[in-house]
């Protein structure tokens, strides 16, 4: 085997289109490999529709994660929480 | 092994965290502080088994899953909701081009962040069903690893991946009704 042969079956093989959007899910969750991440890098640098997909779909990771985690905690629960290290509710010579 | 004394100096920080991540999970404010508050008793209970240097948060979380799988969902009475419609892949990426038509003023440079209500977002969360609803919160919420989540809630990866895969697309599904209902997308027949 030559030592400068292409990758055409490895882990970052070349993409096509089908195959990039296969990995969409994978790549944004930053669950590849340097390889495959690589190989995706490269579609998206070629392919505005497959970017197209990706940036949106990334935008929607980042909406989704902002507005499920902005709840007000109801007043008093973190001082409801503290009092109970330190208290021995059931009698058995144990906190809680 | 961790030090009870320094509990609550290093694992309060994490109770807003918590709490977003039990309503997201009960569905209810009620459950949700007690889980919360059931999820701390616990883990002050259990600190000395904690490995010092290693993830605390996840570790909360982790006792957080457990105690609603076995005790909250159990109660809700929900049946265990494994089906889910099947929807095709990029479903709101391929549905919002009407989105640049739309007749209430909006321009198509107008960004997800300000075309999708929060309340909308966590509804189309909330509602997907307990087996895709979960990973999808310590995946898209928590920011979570796939191993971490496979961990937590005692399945293998690729069945993580799967529901995750799943789960999006049923809640990008939502997302485009509720916006087809608020009359922000133009109708499929006009479009």
């Amino acid at each position: 085997m030559m030592d400068d042969e292409v990758n055409t079956t490895g882990p970052g093989a070349p993409r096509d289109c089908n195959e990039t959007l296969r990995e969409l899910d994978v790549f944004l969750d930053g669950e590849l490999s340097d390889d495959q991440q690589a190989a995706i890098r490269h579609h998206l640098d070629g392919c505005m529709d497959c970017l197209g997909a990706f940036d949106f779909h990334a935008e929607l990771k980042t909406v989704v994660a902002q507005k499920c985690q902005n709840d007000d905690m109801p007043p008093g629960l973190l001082a409801k929480i503290e009092l109970c290290f330190g208290t021995d509710f059931d009698g058995d010579g144990q906190v809680g | 092994m961790a030090d009870q004394a320094t509990f609550a100096a290093e694992a309060m920080q994490y109770a807003p965290q918590l709490y977003s991540g039990a309503l997201r999970m009960t569905r209810n404010r009620s459950d949700a502080e007690d889980l919360v508050q059931e999820t701390y008793l616990k883990a002050y209970r259990s600190y000395h088994s904690f490995t010092e240097g290693t993830n605390l948060r996840a570790w909360l979380f982790r006792i957080m899953t457990n105690t609603f799988i076995n005790s909250y969902r159990a109660k809700q009475r929900r049946p265990d909701e494994t089906e889910l419609g099947e929807f095709e892949d990029l479903y709101l990426y391929k549905n919002l081009g009407s989105l640049q038509n739309a007749s209430v003023g909006r321009s198509a440079e107008e960004s997800l962040m300000e075309m999708l209500p929060d309340d909308e977002v966590k509804q189309a969360l909330e509602d997907l069903p307990d087996n895709f609803r979960l990973p999808v919160i310590l995946a898209d919420v928590e920011g979570f690893s796939y191993k971490e989540i496979a961990e937590m809630l005692d399945i293998p990866i690729g069945t993580v991946m799967s529901r995750l895969h799943r789960g999006r697309k049923a809640m990008q599904k939502a997302l485009h009704d509720f916006a087809l209902a608020r009359g922000l997308v133009a109708a499929q027949e006009n479009g």
